[in-house]
Formats: C-alpha cells, sequence, structure tokens
C-alpha cells in the first residue's frame, strides 16, 4: 500500500515535469501526428510514380499500345528516349525502368517469331524494381496478349490461378506505414523520455534527495515507468483515434483494447531500457550514443521496416530478443488480422519478461548512479 | 577615450534587464572609476552577475546604454573592437574553463583566440604559471584541480592577452580561506606591475570589500550606494560593510534584521548521534575522504568548514547511505549504517548541496509530495504541513512555481522540506552558499530553534567563517582531511589568532606546507606595459588561427573521452554489420501451406513449380478453412494455397481450373511480392511441356525479358550496404556535433564565443572540423567492411566517393549544428535531432524508395535533406561505376546545402546572451 502509494505520487511530479518541457512535448506531438501522416502517405512502400522510359524501336500499333498502358499512380507516364541514352540515363537514376521494344516486333508477335522485349531495371532501386518489374512484365503481357487475340482469338487457359489479399484486399500500404510509424516511435520516444527523466535527475541533483528519503529504487523506477509510459500511451490512443481513423480515414479491423494491452506491456519494457540506460550513461552524448545503438536496430530489424524472413537466419533468431520484433508482430496480428489474446499471448509474455529482465537491471544500478555524479 | 569619460572605465545609464517577470536590473546608472578596483557587492541574485554581463558583452543590454572603453557595447564593431582589451572572468568555478584540458592546453587555447604566435604564448604561459604558482601542475587535467587552482587558472586564461579591463564575477565564492588569500595578493601584484588595469569585482563576501577602492552595494537590481568603503561605512555609521549594506537595505527588509542570539546547547544524554570511523572513500586512485573521525551528540550543531572539493559533500554522501565507505564506517544512532534500511530514512533530514526541489512544482505540490513519501498521515499533514508554512513565512509563495522563487526563499522551502518529518538528524550541504545576510540569518534562527528546542542533531557544511563561528563545533577540512575539531573559540585560541579564518589559514599552512609558498614574484618584472602593447597582433575579420584553436580544443577533448570516441566509431560499424546484413528488401523464406483437396497426380505437379522453389518454404499441408485461418492470423504461413477437389480430372477433361492462393495482407510489400513470385511460378507451369493437358500449351507470342542494372541476382545488399552506410554519415555525425554546440551552452564555456575576439563562423567550423574527421574515419572504417566484409566491389570512381563522403559529412555535421543553435539543453538537443534525422535518413531519402517515387510532404522532406543527394553517389559508385561526370548534379546539391547551412546556423546561435 504505500510502495504504491510512493510511486503513485512520484509519478504524478513526473508527469508535472513533462508538461513544463515544452520542447519535449512538442516533439512527442509531432512525432505521433505529423510523422505518422507524413509516412502513411509517402507511398515508400508500394510501386507509386515509378520512372520509366521507353526505347521505342519498332514504332508500331502494339509499341504505341504498350506505351499507353503504363500510366499514373503506378507509372509516371513514359518518355521516349532513343537507345544509346538507355545507359547514361539510367546511370543517373533518372529513370528506375526502360523499355527497349526492338523493331519489328509487332511484326514478329504477329508471325508468332515470340520477339524479345527487354526491361531493363534499376537494381538498386530496391523496393521499386522487385514490385514495378513484376507489375510491368503484367502490364505488357496482357497488352500483347489483348493484342494478339483480337488478332486471332484464344481461348481461356486450361489452368488459372486466383490470387486474393487477406486483411488488405487492396493493398493499401498507408494501413501498414501509419501503424508502423506509431510503433516505430513508441520505441523511439519511449526510451528517450525514460531516459532523459533519470538523467534530469541526476542533473538537477534530486537523484540524492530521492535516494535518502524512505524510497526503494524499485519505487523510483516504477514511478518513472508508469508516468511516462502514460504520456506515450495517450499519445497513441489519440493518435490511433485521430489520425489513423479520421485524417487518415484507415479501417482497424481488430481489437484497438487488445492493442492498447500489448501498446502497455511493450510501454514497460521501452521505459524500463530507457531507465537502464539512464543509468549507464555518464553523460548526456553518451546517452545519446548508446541510446542511437540500441533504438535503431530495434526498429529497423523489428520487421517494421523489411520483412523479417529476409534477414539471415541467425539474425532473425538473435531479434527475437528484442521485444520490438514482438511488438511488431502482435500489432500486426492483432490489427490487421483481428487476432485475439489466444493468439498473441506468447508475444505479449515475451516482451513482458524481457521487460522485467530490464527493469531488474536498471535497479541494480540505481545506486550507482550517485557514485557516478560524484 | 572620448573626453566625457576620461576617467571612467564603464558608464551605465538607465539599464534595465527584465527576464521573464523578473527585473534583473532596475535602471543602473553608475560611472565605475577606471584604474583601480571596482567591487560590486551584494547578495546573490541581484543582478550584479547580469551588470557584469553587460560590461563585458557577454550580454545583450535591453535598455539603457552602457558606455565602456569609450563606445557603446551595444554596437557590435565597437564590441569586437575592444575585446581584445577585456577579459571576463564569468561565475562559478572555472566554468569558462574546459575541465578534460591540461593546466597548460587551456591558456594555450585563450592564447589563440588572441591570435598570439607561439612564441609570444609560451613566454606569457610560463610567467603567468610561473607566478600563480601553477607551473608544477602544467599538465594537470583542469577537472582535477582545486576551487582555488582552478581560479588561478581562470586567472591566467584571462590574463593571457594582457587586457586593460579585468571583470571578475564572485571569484573567490567556495574557495578555501587560504587560496582567497592568495588570490587577493595575486591580484593586487599584476595590478602593481600592469599600471593602469581596471578591475571589477562582484562578491557576495562582504568581508572581502574592504580591499577594494570603490564599492557599488546592489540590492533587487538597483545600486544603493556608491564610494569608497570608508565612505560608506561613514555614511551608514556601520563598523563593518556587512552592517552597512544591511543599513543601506530598504526599511521593509531590514525588519527581520536583528543579531543573532545563540543559546547555549543543552546536553541531552551524551549519546553519540552520529560517529565516523576512519570514514574513507576513494575514486579509483583518487581519495575524495581519508579517515575522518568525529562523534556529533544529540542536539549539536556540527558544522563542517572547508573549500570546494575538500570531501564535505562526499562525506555527507556517506552519512546519508548515498555512498557506501571504501574503508571505516558511519554508525548513525550508534548502529552502522545501512544503506538499504529504510527504516532508518525517516529518521534523517538531508538538503543537498545542489539546489534539488522540483522545480516545476508548486511549493504546496513540493511540500505535498514529500508529506506523502513519508507517509504523513492526512490530517498530520496538512497540520504540519500549515505549521512549516508559517514557521518559515512561505504564505504568500503556496502556488508559485519555485522555479520563480528568489533563492532565499527556495533554500528555506528545501530547509522545510527536509525536515517535514521531523527528523532527528539534520544533514544539510552548503544550505546558504548564495543566499543573501539576511535571509542567511533567518534560516541560521530556525536552525538553532530546531537544534536547541526540538533537540534535533545538525550537521551542517559550509564555506563561510561567520556560520561556521556559530556552530558548537567545526571540523575544519582540507584535501580530504579533517586538519582540526573543536568549537570555533578553542581552534581560534589554539592557533593563536584573532578570527577563526586566520585561525584555519594556519592549519592549511601546517597541513600543505610548501604549497603555501608556490606564489612568486613575478619572474620578469622588465616586462612593461607599452613593449606588451607593441607586440599586440591585429584581430582580423576571420582568422583560421581562432578557427583552429577550437579544433584543436574540441579534438583534444574529444580524444579525452574514450567512451565517446569509441562509440561514435565502433558503433557506426557494429550497425553497419547488422543493417547490411538484416535490412534487406529481398523478400525470401517465405512460409506457404497447401490445402490440397484433390490429391492427385496433377495437383502435386502443379504444386512442384512452388516447392521447388527458394523463396519458399512449405509449412504442414492445411486439412481446414479454420485451420487456414488461424495459421494465417498467427502468421505462422504467409500464404496458402488451395487446389479444388477434381483438379487432375478436369484439367483432364480440358475444363478450366482455378487454383486459390490467399495470402497475408499484413505487409503490403511483402503481399505483392508474393503475389509476384506465384504469378511467374504459374506462368512456368503453364510453359512447362511436362504439363499434360488437353489442350495443346499456348505458347506466348512474346518474351519479355527483364534485367537488372548494376545487379543482376538482384540481391538487395549490394544497394543496402552503400544506403547503410549513407544512413550511418547522416546520424551519428549529426548527433556528435548536435551535443558539442549545446554542451557549451549548458557548461557555460560558450561565454568565450561572447567575450573573445572569436566570430561565429570560426566557432562553428573549428568546433565542426574534429567531428567531419572522426566521421571520415568512419567511412574508411565503413569502406573496408564493405569490401572486405560484404565482398562488395567498389566499381566506380573512390575519389568522386571520397569527395561525395568529405562534402556529405561536412553538410550532415551543419545539420547537427543548425539543431543544436537553436536548443538550449542537451536532452532537447538530443531528443530533437533523433527525431528530425531518423524519419528523413530511413524513410525519405531515398534508401528504400527512390524520393521521386515519394507523395506529398515525404517528398518535400526528402529533397531538403542531404541524404537524398548522397544516397546517388554512395549507391552510383559502389554498384553502377559511376564517376564525377555522372554525379555532378548531386555533388553540386550536397556543396550548396554548406553554405545554406551555416548561414541559417550562424544567424541562430548568438554572439551575446539576451
Amino acid at each position: 500500500m504505500r510502495k504504491a502509494a510512493n510511486i503513485y505520487w512520484l509519478g504524478v511530479k513526473e508527469l508535472r515535469s513533462f508538461m513544463h518541457d515544452f520542447v519535449l512535448l512538442g516533439l512527442v506531438v509531432y512525432s505521433f501526428s505529423l510523422a505518422v501522416t507524413l509516412q502513411a502517405r509517402s507511398n515508400s512502400q508500394e510501386l507509386h510514380n515509378a520512372s520509366i522510359a521507353i526505347v521505342d524501336e519498332d514504332q508500331s500499333e502494339l509499341s504505341r499500345r504498350i506505351a499507353h498502358a503504363f500510366f499514373p499512380p503506378l507509372f509516371q507516364s513514359p518518355k521516349q528516349i532513343a537507345e544509346q541514352d538507355i545507359i547514361p540515363a539510367m546511370n543517373a537514376g533518372k529513370f528506375t525502368f526502360v523499355l527497349d521494344i526492338p523493331p519489328n516486333f509487332e511484326e514478329y508477335v504477329l508471325a508468332g517469331h515470340q520477339p524479345v522485349l527487354q526491361i531493363n531495371v534499376d537494381a538498386t532501386a530496391m523496393v521499386q524494381a522487385g514490385l514495378g518489374s513484376g507489375y510491368a512484365q503484367q502490364i505488357i503481357g496482357t497488352e500483347i496478349s489483348d493484342f494478339v487475340s483480337h488478332a486471332e482469338g484464344t481461348g481461356p487457359s486450361p489452368v488459372n490461378l486466383d490470387v486474393r489479399i487477406a486483411f488488405n484486399p487492396n493493398l493499401t500500404t498507408a494501413w501498414f506505414t501509419s501503424v508502423m510509424a506509431i510503433i516505430n516511435d513508441i520505441t523511439m520516444l519511449a526510451i528517450i523520455l525514460a531516459g532523459a527523466a533519470v538523467v534530469r535527475e541526476r542533473e538537477h541533483g534530486t537523484m540524492d534527495h530521492l535516494l535518502v528519503m524512505p524510497l526503494t529504487p524499485f519505487e523510483i523506477a516504477m514511478s518513472k515507468v508508469w508516468a511516462n509510459g502514460l504520456v506515450i500511451a495517450v499519445a497513441v490512443g489519440l493518435s490511433l483515434y485521430l489520425v489513423l481513423r479520421l485524417i487518415l480515414g484507415i479501417p482497424v479491423a481488430g481489437s484497438i483494447p487488445l492493442f492498447m494491452v500489448g501498446v502497455v506491456i511493450y510501454l514497460f519494457f521501452a521505459t524500463a531500457i530507457g531507465i537502464f540506460l539512464g543509468t549507464v550513461a555518464r553523460s548526456m552524448p553518451q546517452l545519446g550514443l548508446l541510446y542511437m545503438l540500441v533504438f535503431l536496430p530495434m526498429n529497423m530489424l523489428s520487421g517494421s521496416n523489411t520483412p523479417l524472413e529476409s534477414m539471415p537466419p541467425w539474425l532473425a533468431k538473435f531479434m527475437q530478443i528484442s521485444p520490438s520484433t514482438h511488438f511488431v508482430a502482435f500489432a500486426q496480428a492483432i490489427l490487421y488480422r483481428g487476432a485475439g489474446l489466444d493468439v498473441v499471448w506468447p508475444q505479449f509474455l515475451a516482451v513482458a519478461a524481457i521487460g522485467a529482465l530490464f527493469f531488474g537491471l536498471a535497479i541494480q544500478r540505481f545506486r550507482s548512479v550517485v557514485v557516478q555524479a560524484t | 577615450m572620448t573626453g566625457g569619460q576620461a576617467g571612467f572605465v564603464a558608464v551605465l545609464d538607465g539599464l534595465t534587464q527584465r527576464y521573464g517577470k523578473v527585473k534583473a536590473l532596475d535602471g543602473v546608472t553608475i560611472s565605475i572609476p577606471a584604474d583601480c578596483m571596482v567591487g560590486l557587492i551584494g547578495p546573490d541574485g541581484v543582478g550584479k552577475s547580469t551588470l557584469l554581463g553587460i560590461i563585458a558583452g557577454a550580454r545583450q543590454n535591453q535598455s539603457g546604454s552602457a558606455i565602456v572603453l569609450g563606445g557603446d557595447i551595444a554596437d557590435a564593431s565597437h564590441r569586437s573592437s575592444v575585446c581584445p582589451r577585456i577579459a571576463y572572468m564569468p561565475q562559478g568555478l572555472g566554468k569558462n574553463l574546459y575541465p578534460d584540458l591540461s593546466v597548460r592546453e587551456n591558456i594555450e587555447f585563450f592564447g589563440r583566440l588572441f591570435g598570439q604566435s607561439r612564441d609570444e604564448r609560451n613566454w606569457r604561459i610560463a610567467e603567468l604559471l610561473d607566478s600563480t604558482g601553477l607551473a608544477p601542475f602544467e599538465d594537470r587535467p583542469a577537472k582535477k584541480l582545486s576551487g582555488g587552482m582552478r581560479q588561478k587558472l581562470g586567472l591566467c586564461c584571462s590574463l593571457i592577452h594582457d587586457p586593460d579591463l579585468l571583470i571578475l564575477d564572485e571569484p573567490t565564492t567556495g574557495v578555501d580561506p587560504l587560496s582567497r588569500r592568495q588570490f587577493w595578493e595575486l591580484i593586487d601584484r599584476i595590478r602593481s606591475r600592469r599600471l593602469g588595469m581596471s578591475v571589477i569585482v562582484a562578491t557576495a563576501y562582504m568581508e572581502e570589500a574592504e580591499r577594494f577602492d570603490w564599492l557599488a552595494a546592489m540590492n533587487g537590481g538597483k545600486v544603493l550606494a556608491t564610494g569608497s568603503p570608508a565612505e560608506l561605512r561613514d555614511g551608514t555609521g556601520a563598523i563593518t560593510i556587512e552592517e552597512a549594506f544591511i543599513a543601506l537595505l530598504p526599511e521593509e527588509l531590514r525588519n527581520g534584521s536583528r543579531s543573532l542570539q545563540i543559546p547555549p546547547l543543552r546536553i541531552f544524554d551524551n549519546e553519540p548521534i552520529i560517529t565516523a570511523r576512519d570514514l574513507t572513500c576513494r575514486f579509483g586512485d583518487f581519495t575524495a575522504v581519508d579517515r575522518v573521525n568525529f562523534t556529533i551528540e544529540r542536539g549539536e550543531i556540527f558544522g563542517f568548514l572547508g573549500s570546494n572539493g575538500c570531501g564535505k559533500t562526499t562525506t555527507m554522501k556517506m552519512l546519508t547511505g548515498l555512498l557506501s565507505p571504501s574503508a571505516g564506517e558511519a554508525l548513525l544512532f550508534g548502529k552502522v549504517l545501512d544503506a538499504n534500511d529504510i527504516s532508518s530514512r525517516y529518521r534523517v533530514g538531508y538538503m543537498s548541496q545542489s539546489f534539488s526541489l522540483y522545480t516545476e512544482l508548486t511549493v504546496r505540490q513540493n511540500l505535498d509530495l514529500h508529506a506523502r513519501i513519508f507517509h504523513l498521515p492526512t490530517q498530520k499533514a496538512a497540520q504540519r504541513i500549515a505549521e512549516l508554512v508559517g514557521q518559515f513565512g512561505l504564505e504568500d509563495y503556496l502556488d508559485q512555481r519555485t522555479l520563480d522563487l528568489p533563492l532565499g526563499i527556495r533554500q528555506r522551502l528545501s530547509l522545510a522540506i527536509a525536515i517535514v518529518h521531523e527528523p532527528e538528524i539534520l544533514i544539510l550541504d552548503e544550505p546558504t552558499s548564495g543566499v543573501d545576510p539576511l535571509a542567511r540569518d533567518r534560516f541560521w534562527e530556525a536552525l538553532i530553534d530546531l537544534s536547541r528546542n526540538q533537540g534535533v542533531t545538525i550537521f551542517v557544511s559550509t564555506h563561510f567563517m561567520n556560520e561556521a563561528e556559530r556552530c558548537d563545533r567545526v571540523s575544519l577540512m582540507d584535501s580530504g582531511r579533517v586538519l582540526a575539531t573543536g568549537r570555533p573559540a578553542e581552534l581560534t585560541r589554539a592557533r593563536g589568532a584573532a578570527t577563526l579564518e586566520e585561525a584555519f589559514i594556519g592549519y592549511l599552512e601546517t597541513a600543505s606546507g610548501p604549497r603555501a609558498s608556490t606564489i612568486q614574484e613575478f619572474a620578469k618584472p622588465r616586462v612593461l606595459l607599452d613593449q606588451v602593447r607593441s607586440t599586440k597582433p591585429d584581430h582580423p575579420v576571420f582568422s583560421l588561427q581562432r578557427l583552429l584553436a577550437y579544433t584543436i580544443r574540441e579534438a583534444l577533448e574529444l580524444l579525452r573521452d574514450p567512451i565517446r570516441l569509441g562509440f561514435s566509431l565502433l558503433g557506426t560499424t557494429f550497425l553497419m554489420l547488422v543493417f547490411g546484413f538484416g535490412v534487406s528488401t529481398d523478400v525470401n523464406n517465405l512460409s506457404f501451406a497447401v490445402l490440397d483437396r484433390d490429391q492427385s497426380h496433377e495437383s502435386r505437379a502443379y504444386l512442384e513449380e512452388l516447392r521447388g522453389s527458394t523463396y519458399f518454404v512449405e509449412k504442414a499441408p492445411l486439412s481446414t478453412y479454420d485451420e487456414l485461418d488461424k495459421r494465417l492470423k498467427s502468421a505462422d504461413i504467409s500464404a496458402a494455397i488451395e487446389i479444388p477437389p477434381n483438379f487432375g480430372v478436369d484439367i483432364k477433361r480440358g475444363r478450366p481450373v482455378w487454383v486459390s492462393a490467399l495470402i497475408d495482407g499484413a505487409m503490403p510489400f511483402r503481399a505483392e511480392t508474393i503475389r509476384g513470385y506465384l504469378q511467374g511460378m504459374h506462368q512456368l507451369y503453364l510453359r512447362d511441356p511436362a504439363v499434360k493437358t488437353t489442350q495443346p500449351a499456348v505458347s506466348p507470342p512474346a518474351t519479355i525479358e527483364t534485367r537488372f542494372k548494376y545487379n543482376q541476382d538482384f540481391d538487395s545488399i549490394y544497394a543496402m550496404v552503400p544506403s547503410t552506410m549513407s544512413l550511418m554519415l547522416a546520424l551519428f555525425p549529426a548527433i556528435l556535433m548536435a551535443l558539442a554546440i549545446v554542451r557549451e551552452k549548458e557548461l557555460g564555456s560558450i561565454t568565450n564565443l561572447y567575450v573573445t575576439p572569436v566570430t561565429r563562423l570560426e566557432f562553428l567550423i573549428g568546433k565542426q572540423l574534429p567531428y567531419i574527421a572522426v566521421a571520415m574515419a568512419n567511412f574508411t572504417l565503413m569502406l573496408l567492411m564493405a569490401l572486405f566484409v560484404f565482398q562488395i566491389p567498389l566499381k566506380g570512381s573512390f575519389p568522386a566517393l571520397l569527395l561525395g563522403v568529405l562534402v556529405y559529412v561536412t553538410t550532415m555535421t551543419g545539420y547537427g549544428m543548425l539543431i543544436s543553435a537553436f536548443t538550449k539543453t542537451q536532452i532537447a538537443a538530443l531528443f530533437g535531432t533523433a527525431i528530425l534525422t531518423v524519419l528523413p535518413a530511413t524513410q525519405f531519402a531515398g534508401m528504400m524508395t527512390p524520393v521521386s517515387s515519394l507523395a506529398g510532404g515525404a517528398q518535400i522532406i526528402g529533397r531538403g535533406f542531404p541524404m537524398t543527394y548522397f544516397v546517388p553517389i554512395s549507391v552510383g559508385t559502389f554498384t553502377k561505376g559511376l564517376g564525377f561526370a555522372d554525379l555532378g548534379v548531386d555533388l553540386l546539391a550536397l556543396i550548396v546545402f554548406v553554405p545554406v547551412l551555416t548561414s541559417f546556423s550562424i544567424l541562430l546561435l548568438r554572439k551575446q546572451e539576451r
């Protein structure tokens, strides 16, 4: 009971301090509002506005049809260029795709000679190159077979593949990027908020003050966990309802309350590791560097940017230690696939356990903070 | 100098400074005489520092005028022409010094700022070190100097350029009496040699005021009186300057003034409450407290007297359990102190040296919080708080934020908080430093009441002699050791001294022996003013030497912080390793499962294509739709393939059949890729001659051939490694640079930018260079990793890449510079840099998606972020084999960032404090 009261009142103090720090407050608001919409509307995870050029050495009806088949929003309107310009233009990164339609293409197609049409892809534009080459193949294939079937008429294929996408039928990437933006923000902000709260107490000399009062490190750390966690949790809640639903108009399929439970568990971990880092670093620049080393891999490799499957297996296994990986996994399960507690509980448990570990370490380190301060 | 101001070093007229609601200066109009020693006296927070800051040109004056050395100091050109003639030593021990630099390096830095040649610097430094007795400590880092030595070093740094006007802001606060005395002797000797030098000193020690030629007494932002010490005393009929000062205060402030009566100590029970036995504390090889012994009895006021850094605070921290002793033991209430014993903390009150209240909370909230932490019952708490509020006169401030309170009130609040739980022991670490004499007396009244009437044992540390005299017993401390313990009167008598201060000096001299005599006469009195003048260099608009002064200094600091250096070098290589392997847009190892409702030869033939693919990994087959749904939901599989019943039969009969695939759309990019793979495989199946259908295989009318340029296998590592390099070179230089500037603001050494001839451009670029060097070292490491660990050949022009990197890291450090130019605290700079670089760098700068394909605000942000122009250079030289000719535009764009970012930073960085 006494513990609970201490934790509560220290946390209230923490909240009051935070509310007076307008820079931090402003950056938190920015991160969960403008930054989320920017990412959601950026189309960075889909084929969008891809630059394309066509070398038309055929100048036929078919080659013109192919050129007209590429249009926004997937592709920019194709530019006609000469063959010798292919390499310089691609070197300069002007075009991600260049189609090369050889002379007499239409004639050979109709004659059944199976001519070759080349799609040159700038493979360094990773996301666009992969998705775009598939689309381009399909568009060109359809255009040619339409052209041919008008000419001769062919029957349906004997075996057909019907591909459907579950949970996000139109593959709207904003659904994904917006939620992942929120998830990345949680990791980024919760760690630094809690870490900074520890450093701030130390700089102002109030840490000494706390440690001579009848308070245990557990109570001090716990008060920081709940207060900083609450700030982020409220921001996440508001962001989900206001930014995602109202502004971006994203239908969230799953249970938001269940997701918020997960967020709270994850915040316990994130603030705990923040406190831990705050006790390890001896100065602000050191905290900054430590923080970068911790949160960057946690965000970049969590599966929120690129698929987890594409990592080398050893790294994918290693990333299972990072709760951010579990967080992304259960967030996708709950919000997109409508999974329930029966599906996500192992991930909840993993996050809580790793959180408890860092929380324990932070408490262990609390007293040594004073030694450093002198 | 203009005729009207002859004889005056500074003429101030109607100076008024306002900070928020607080008026720091209120219409100050005085003329400060030249060629003499001028003292500004008054307690803390009355505007002395503000006034000195304005005279030194470090602060902007808001209204009124300040004519210093014959010109208006508000005029930038006058400021830059006279600043080589002014030296300013700000308040706080060694605040404008660099703790990681050695004594010599610190002085050299200032010498460079004033454009001195190596020879000139060397003889000046030798002379200054000899005369201040710092010569034996030439190579010692400033942070390891005692308070007194640090002040001497500060003085050396101020005197290196032979100023006409020396401004010292509380130079002796917190310094032991012996060092203090030596300091003033040093100033006297400098003045006797350097005729015509004016000195303006602010001090809170009234007893020091006697030695000045001319005084200005200040209170509440106003000048109360000016004149020689004798004039001030005579004018008020007082015996000491302190009394004179109190007499000068307005009536309502003087009300509390009455001489302090200390009733004799009643011996309660001779019970030792606090005992220290051979208490020792070591930090590494440094002994902060060395075998300290004392016993304090109930109700006693026991004082610890000594300079800053002599071990007072460390001893107190050991008594509170904050630090555990390296040797010896501390006993509280007769029991060995146990840091984990919560119950004993209810009996102790502690007030730490730095003011440690939550400044964002109001007075009431602070009191409430502490009452709650000590679990006073609600009724009792309300009663106790009311009692304390009355006793300490806090009624009028209850709902004010603590931040806005005057120091004296804050100090009373601190004490009220320390005793809210009625402790038996009170440990107070320099509770009155920076508080005016009147407030100090009221504070002591409260302490005496606690001790004499409530039996509270008080352990207090101070560097004020008159406070030490009020204690029942004192321990004199120096360099971690107790020199003597006893009643103040006994100690004075034992040394045969007139005052406790003299006695203390006596003990110090006995203890340190030769140290006292290290101050020598100037070795070269022959150096005359005129000779010095003739060697004075010009102060050009731009000076490479001043710029390099900052570069050398920053580089030294960086080299002395191996953790920061190590992190920034190894951190990037670590992340490069992780990201190079980990961040990949290749989609493979995709898990799928099959719901084969036909189980025929034909269905297996169809799936053959999928099963043979390296992209896919098959999981256990599905048996029902429910299972399919569940496994897709739990992300066990990313795709499910369903073969309908009669698949084989239908094919044989020539009826078109439909295979359906359901893909997990949670990650759209992955889903799109899977769809592409599946369709590709389906096409392969159709063309496979082994596929037996009744219809003849349709040969496609044309072949569409996809050629992946620059990366035939379309393996993302080739693009990802150069991109990761760009990312690392964006984040780390920016964050290091951002903290480097704001750190100076927070620690106070930014003053050197305000008061020395260094320009903002020199300051910024000078500080930027070491970080560019670190970034280039980073780049070298990462390049080697790319070549040898990731085995990615550099196909294009190395010089183009090198130049690109150089310009790029210059822009990124410039970006950090810009952020730190407008933030005030390191936390804000860290937070801001992280948020403002990570998002654009990872999402909007073309690392994954070309910037031209981004939509809306994302593209605009991307275009304004330097990394956007470096990614093509990095990726282009590595994978496309490009050179200068192809990358000219991007290089040019990067180059444009440099002057733009630098000019914005210069505009945002102030050359004066507000």
